[in-house]
This record gives structure tokens, sequence and C-alpha cells, in this order.
């Protein structure tokens, strides 16, 4: 079990150059396992984005608090994983529900700025908040054993986790693009993302709307930190920081506003940055850098990511 | 190419496109010097869009945009300002949290010599500059009746004002050509018959050579020598106020509009 | 300005000098050092002013530009004799070892460093548009941090730089501030500022009179820039150490609180923000320890209790007073003259009622 989480540490891709360089196909799987993580998060950016035009800046403290859940819920209350499970992702709902309520309702007629400076100041908030009630010592995520065991492929060891986040993400993918696609509800957030004033006028209310986005969202963002606690065993408060900026980043190189433009950016994203360390580990200590310079240049040549639409502004 | 040598604006066959949308097709009108010409036409018909590739706003698909003899197509619009050539806007947009003075002062910004060091330390040059500015903005202030609001938020004033108030900025640029998009909107015909004659004034006094867009006929049809007529993108008529009236087609244009409607 | 208000100033510097001698003579060295902290977060806190509040660009970049002084004053003026001992895992670059430069060159230094670094971002990132450019800013700053953290023969890595010389006393920081504060006031008021001004009302209709949209951002910025990075010089020599870890993101956030509960574009409204900021978050630290009152615990108070208490209060004033303190006013000494005025009047009209 102890070595289990020496493994475990060893997976951590800052310190990837460790493994030996035979293991490309380690490597890979590292890569498509992290890239699936940023995609479960980046939809949570990418659809609120979509609906409220708004940079949700504390999307990736929502996630922290789901690691936090989850790590009270398995090593605090001793829950069996699945209701600890579900709980968490209730929990992380209800927390993006409120989020929305108090920190961005009150400001849709605002300013822009007014609601990036509120958007700040709740991201900053709940950082604050975490170090104060679990203070700033990193807890160790539990181990669950049904993840954490590891198969040996090819001479590789490889946790079970690393191959169960990426179908994880294709079904929670394909259940959100069914429920975008071919439901009432999900019609309504296509027609708000479209043209919020003209969806208002045809009656589809937008505050349901608004709340069910930033509920799934956070859904998402709680199946995100579950694995990632399992595969990254260590939860403190400002681990959500550099997850949530770098998926903004996906969702924006995927197209921001889009679903499956999503799932691709934080494919491209955490696949490049395991690549980058593997091919060229001694840049390993600008990995975090990466992911910007990844914005910029999609900025300056795509602004509207691989997957999306030109957006006209109006004189 | 019908008049005279070299006009003062030119647009040569401009067409933009957005996505599928024709915005404007082959448009190619003249503006002599000292010419007041007016671009009319439905709405939708394409006349701001006209405007704002004139502008640098957008740069056209197809075609070129020729001022003062230079070739201004894809210039950016402070560029082509500072060539010579201001607007008002169709919807006003003035710096609306500034005072009045401010905002005639900022349209002066483009003439500064001074760096932004000689500035903030008060160099004599920019001392004597910032005088020189002063006192235009000064008379402008005067000269277009807005004295009493000087010191006033921009979005407070009536509406009227507001919009004397976009053609005093545009002014303070020092330009030749004045376009001026929907200036008597939303205005009684009192207020229009005034501005009418305002905008001959200052165009004498300035040497001024005007294009404007204007739903007003009255207003249109007394001041402009020439007039375009737009639909769909499409210049459907020009020629001299008489010419155009009777124009078959621009009867069409509008009462189809006005069926529609 | 009017020839009254000029004696004024001039009475107000002259009143200022002697509060800094009384500070330094009289006061003990955690007041002074509270003052000087609140010192150079007004210059921090109102050269992001003048990015964020007077040209309305939302930059989230300062915590990197802060560092880029702050490093430059770092490695620049410890004396060369005790490198070795500073640099103990990894010698410095031969390069730059036997280079030691007087504070005022490294701080200088460290600010245009700072605005040409500014113009290095810049150039890609000034065409962004609000939210875009928060994040990409915010990333350039993560950035700079991350190259700090890895140039460790030139920055000494993750270890920091300790042995800073504590040069910067009340004088001088006090002296930089004014400096600084008169600096941006003048380019505020000036045809430039103005400038700044239109871009932040309205980028549309500021380009068609003419104002290069991308010069005067990027003009702006650099300037913003320049000012953080002596700020950050100032911190270095203040703290005597420099590490990474200091100029984090949230550092940003801290100045973003500053400017949002003085006034987005408000000069005074940032200073009067900047002192009650620093100074509230300095004596506020009692909130962090624990606090027992007639011998009963009080729950709340705890590690982190503080800064809870202030990103709570950067929400309030968002949601509840957008404007902050003062909005885009400014205090000026009309303004407290009409206030003497009308208070006098107050009194005599009471009078009369009596």
């Amino acid at each position: 079990m102890v070595s289990d989480i020496f493994i475990n540490a060893l997976f951590i891709p800052a310190t990837a150059d460790a493994v030996s360089s035979s293991s490309l196909w380690q490597y890979f799987a590292n890569g498509v396992s992290l890239g699936s993580l940023y995609a479960l998060i980046a939809i949570g950016y990418t659809m609120v984005y979509g609906i409220l035009r708004l940079i949700n800046f504390a999307h990736g403290d929502i996630f922290m608090m789901a690691a936090y859940f989850a790590f009270f819920g398995i090593a605090v209350f001793h829950l069996p994983w699945p209701i600890s499970f579900i709980l968490v992702i209730v929990a992380t709902a209800l927390l993006g529900i409120t989020l929305e309520r108090v920190a961005y309702r009150p400001l849709r007629d605002a300013p822009k700025n007014s609601i990036l400076i509120s958007a700040i100041g709740a991201s900053f908030f709940l950082e604050n908040l975490a170090t104060y009630l679990f203070s700033g010592k990193p807890k160790a995520f539990p181990e669950i054993a049904f993840f954490a065991d590891t198969v040996v492929i090819g001479g590789v060891s490889i946790q079970i986790v690393t191959f169960f986040i990426p179908v994880v993400t294709l079904i929670f993918l394909a259940v959100l693009l069914y429920i975008v696609n071919k439901t009432k509800v999900g019609m309504a957030m296509r027609a708000v993302s479209r043209d919020y004033e003209t969806a208002m006028v045809m009656g589809v209310d937008i505050n349901r709307v608004i709340t069910f986005t930033f509920a799934i969202g956070s859904a998402l963002a709680a199946v995100g930190a579950i694995m990632w606690g399992t595969r990254y065993p260590q939860v403190q408060p400002m681990m959500g920081v550099m997850p949530g900026l770098k998926c903004f980043i996906a969702a924006v190189v995927g197209g921001i506003g889009n679903i499956p433009g999503a799932v691709l950016g934080g494919f491209i994203l955490g696949f490049g940055e395991i690549m980058l360390i593997a091919l060229l580990p001694s840049l390993t200590g600008y990995r975090d850098a990466f992911a910007f310079i990844l914005l910029i240049l999609i900025l300056l040549f795509r602004p509207t990511g691989i997957l999306g639409e030109k957006i006209a502004e109006k004189v | 190419m019908t008049t005279n040598s070299n006009p003062l604006l030119e647009t040569q066959e401009v067409t933009i496109k957005f996505g599928g949308l024709t915005a404007v097709n082959n448009l190619s009108i003249e503006v002599n010097k000292g010419e007041i010409v007016a671009l009319i036409g439905p709405n939708g018909a394409g006349k701001t869009t006209a405007f704002n590739i004139i502008t640098g706003v957008y740069a056209p698909t197809k075609g070129k945009v020729i001022y003062d003899g230079k070739d201004i197509t894809g210039l950016k619009p402070d560029q082509i300002t500072r060539m010579g050539v201001a607007r008002t806007f169709q919807n006003i947009r003035l710096f609306k949290k500034l005072s009045v003075w401010e905002n005639i002062m900022i349209a002066c910004h483009l003439r500064l010599q001074s760096n932004f060091a000689g500035a903030a330390l008060r160099f004599p040059k920019y001392r004597a500059e910032e005088k020189r500015m002063r006192e235009k903005v000064h008379r402008l202030i005067e000269e277009f009746g807005l004295s009493r609001y000087q010191d006033d938020q921009a979005s407070s004033l009536p509406y009227g004002v507001q919009r004397r108030l976009e053609i005093a900025r545009a002014l303070a640029t020092e330009p030749k050509l004045l376009l001026l998009d929907e200036p008597a909107a939303g205005m009684n015909p009192k207020e229009t018959e005034e501005l009418t004659h305002f905008i001959r004034e200052i165009k004498d006094k300035y040497d001024l050579t005007v294009l404007l867009i204007e739903h007003h006929m009255d207003l249109v049809m007394e001041i402009s020598q020439r007039i375009y007529v737009l639909d769909f993108g499409e210049t459907i008529a020009k020629g001299t106020a008489e010419e155009v009236q009777n124009d078959p087609k621009v009867i069409e244009a509008y009462l189809g509009v006005e069926e529609g409607a | 300005m009017k020839k009254e208000d000029k004696i004024l100033s001039i009475i107000l510097i002259a009143g200022l000098f002697v509060f800094i001698a009384v500070a330094d003579k009289f006061f003990n060295l955690y007041v002074q050092r509270v003052l000087n902290l609140c010192a150079i977060y007004t210059i921090l806190a109102l050269s992001m002013n003048l990015i964020n509040g007077f040209t309305g660009l939302f930059s989230l970049g300062h915590a990197g530009f802060m560092a880029i002084g702050a490093y430059m004053v770092g490695i620049f003026t410890v004396p060369v004799e005790i490198r070795p001992m500073v640099y103990f895992m990894k010698p410095m670059h031969p390069a730059i070892a036997d280079i030691e430069m007087p504070f005022i060159v490294a701080l200088i230094l460290g600010g245009l460093l700072s605005a040409f670094i500014a113009f290095l971002i810049g150039a890609p990132v000034l065409r962004l548009r609000d939210d875009y450019l928060a994040i990409a800013t915010l990333g350039f700053s993560e950035i700079i941090r991350i190259v700090i953290t890895n140039a460790q023969s030139i920055t000494n890595g993750s270890l920091g730089i300790k042995n800073i010389p504590p040069v910067a006393n009340i004088w001088w920081i006090y002296i930089t501030m004014i400096i600084s504060i008169a600096f941006i006031v003048l380019l505020i008021n000036s045809s430039y500022g103005r400038a700044f001004k239109a871009i932040r009302e309205d980028e549309i209709a500021a380009e068609a009179m003419g104002i290069n949209l991308f010069k005067h951002k990027m003009m702006s910025f650099m300037i913003g820039a320049f000012f953080a990075g002596i700020g950050g010089g100032l911190y270095a020599a203040l703290l005597g150490t420099v590490d990474p870890k200091n100029f984090l993101f949230v550092l940003t956030y801290n100045f973003l609180l500053i400017i949002v509960l003085g006034g987005m574009g408000s000069v005074s409204g940032t200073i009067i923000s900047a002192y009650v900021v620093t100074a509230g978050q300095e004596w506020l630290r009692f909130l962090d320890e624990p606090l027992s009152i007639g011998g009963i615990a009080i729950p709340l108070f705890r590690p982190g209790f503080r800064m809870v208490i202030f990103s709570l209060l950067l929400m309030i004033i968002v949601l509840f007073y957008r404007d902050g303190l003062m909005g885009t006013r400014e205090i000026n000494w009309e303004m407290i003259k009409n206030f003497g005025k009308r208070f006098k009047l107050r009194r005599v009209k009471s009078g009369e009622v009596q």
C-alpha cells in the first residue's frame, strides 16, 4: 500500500523525468488520463462561457472544494466510496449553484469588469475559506483500492484509474451531449447561448437554464476532482488554481462555448504537457508555462478556437 | 467613371461580405471637394456599413477606398481620422462619463506633438500645445452653444445637444471630410430645420466636404447636391434630388419597405 | 491649477516631509515598516489603476512586473563578496557575478526592464479584450515567476535571494512614492491621460477620434509596469529578501482589492484605500491568532481568518458598492474647501434656527 503511494508519486508528471525513457507507452497513458481530467473541468468553463460570456474564475476552486468534500467523505466520515462520490457530486453541484446565485446573478446587468472582479473575488474567497477551514497544509487523498490497483502492461505497471479516467470522461461527455442536444432543457441552453435576449423574449426561463448549467459544470468538476485525487493524491487549497487556468485555456483552444471543443482542448493540453516532459525533460520546470504560451498562440492565430464559431462585434 | 477629375473621396466597387451575407455590393461613390452628398435607403440597406468601410472599421472584401488621391483601403480608423476624415455615429458614441469639455479635448489629441514624458512633465512645448488645444475647444464650445454644458457629463445632456456635441467633437479632429450618420435622427421638424442650416454653416466655415446618411427627406433634399440610394447593399439610383425622387426603383424600394413594415 | 491650490499642495507635501522626519525619528520599527508597506502598495496599486482603472485594460500581471523589479534589486545590490553564501546551491552566472550596482541604479533598471517585458507581453495580449486579457496577463505573470524559479544561476531559483541590503528606509520609500504619484497624476491630467480615459469609455469612438488604440494601451501598460517594477524594487530592499513565492498571482488580487475599494479610476481613492487595506491587513493580524475572552475561546479566530475577511470584502464591494470609495472622482482642494464652507454654512444656519 505504501509502495502504491510511492508509485503514485512517481506518476505525478512534475517528477516524470524520473521515469525511464523506455516507457513512451506510459507517457501516452498518462497523457490520455491527464487530458481527460482537463476535459472534464474544461466543460464547466465552456458551458458557463457559452451562456453568460463569463470566465468563471472560481471554477477551479469549485474543483478544489470537491476534492475536499471527497476527502472528508472517505477519510473522515468513512463512507463507502460509491456513496461518498454521489454525495460529493451533489454537494459540488449545490456549491456551483450557490456561487452563481451569490456572486454572478446580482451583477448580470452590470458592466463586464464588475462581473469579472466578482468572479475573481469568489475564487479568492474560496481559496481563503479552504485555507481557513482545512488549513494550508496538504492532506493525503484517501486511497481507493479499486482505483489504485496496478496492472502490468508491457513491463510497465499502470494504475487502473489511468484507464478508468478516459472511459468515465467519454461516458459523461456522451450523457452531456445527449442532454444538450436531445432534451428540452438542453434546447433551452442552446437557445440562451445563441441569443440571450431572444431566448428570454421567447419565454425561456433564463435563471433555470443558468442554474442547470452551473450544476452540470460543477458536477463534472466534482467527477474530475475525485479522479484527480486518486491519481495525484494530495488535497490543498490552491490545488484548483493551475488546473483551473489550464482548463480554461483548454476550453479556449477547443473553441469556447463548444462542448466537444472543450474535450478536444483538454486532450491537446494534457497530452501536450506530458509529451513536452517526455521529449524535452530539461523543460519540465516550464510545464505550467506551456499552457499559457498555447493560449497566446491560439488567441493570436485562431481566436475562435479549433471548433468555435466566429462572433462579430457590432459597431 | 463619370464626373470630374479627382474627387476627395471615392469608393471603387467596394463589396463586403459577412459570412454568406453581402452587406454592401459594388458600391462606387464619389464625393467632390466642397459637396454635400447624401446616402439614403431603407433600413438595412448597408449605409452604415459603407461608412464603416470608409472610416476603416471594416476592411472591404473587395474594392478600394481612395481619399484625397491616396488608397486608404484597410487602414485603421485612427489613421484615416488623422488624414482628415471625421465621423459621427448613428447611435451616438460620446465618452459618456466624461465632461463635454473632455470629450472635445480628446478629439484634439491626435494633433499633439509632445510625447508622454513631455506631457507628464509639462515641458514648455507641451504647455503651449495644451494652451492651443484649450483655446480651440473653447471656440468650438461657444460656437456650438455648449457653454452652459461645458462641465456636464456627456450622458446627462439632452438628446439634441448630444448630437451637436458629437459634431463638435468630430470637427475638433480638423477634418476635411465629415461623415454624418443620421444626424437628425430623433429630431422634430423644427430641430431638423435648424440642423440643416447648421450643417451648411459649418460646412462653409470649416471648408468641409460632407457625406451624410439620413432618413429625413426634407433635410436630404434641401441640403445635398447629389444623392446615392442603396437597397440591400446595391446602389439602385444616383443623381440630384429630383432625379432620385422620380426614379421608379427608388419609389419601389421605399414603398416595398413600408408595405413590409 | 490655481495659485492658491498650488500653495496648498506645497504645504501638504511639506507637511508630509515633517511627518516622515517624525516617523523616522520617533516611530518604532514595526510602525515604520507598516507605513513603508503602505507607501509601496500605494505605488503598486496606483500603477495598476493606471492600466485597469484609467485605461480600462483588465490586466492581472502586476505581481509579475513587481517580481522583475524586486529581482533586479535583489540580484544586483547584494554585495559581491557575500554572493557565494547566498547562491550556495548553484553559483551565480559568471557574466553577472561581479556586477554590483547602487540601489538607485538597480531600482530604475528594474523599472525599465519591467516596462520592456511589458512591451514584449503587450504586443500579443493588448489586442485581446477584457476577460481574455485578464487570463493572458495572469498567465504571463505566472510565466515570469516560473522563469525566475528556473533560472537558478541568476535568481537563485526557489531558494530566493537573501541578504539584500535593506537600504530602503522611510525617506527612500516616501520620496519615491511622492514622485510616482506626482508623475501619474500629471500624466492622467495631460492629453495622454484623456486619451487613456477615452479608450476606457469607448474604444470605437476613441479610434474614430484618431487615437491609436494599440500605442496608447501599450504606453499605459508599460508605464504601469515601470512603476510596478519600482514598487517591487523598494519591496525587495525593504524586506531584505525575495523569493518566487512572494510573487504568486494572488498578490495581484490584493492590488485589485485596493483599486476596487478606492475606485477604479481615482487616484485619491487608490491612495486612501492602499493605506486602509495594507494597514488593515497588518493590524488585523490578531484575527489569525486564537482569541479567548474571559477564558472562552472564540472559535472563529485562527490562521486564515483575516484573508477570508478581505476576500469577502472584495466581493461585498463589487456586489453592493460597485464604485468603491471614490468611483472615478477625485478629492481636490476645491472639494475640501467646499466641504469646509458647507460645514460653516450649516453651523450658521442652525444658529439662525436657534
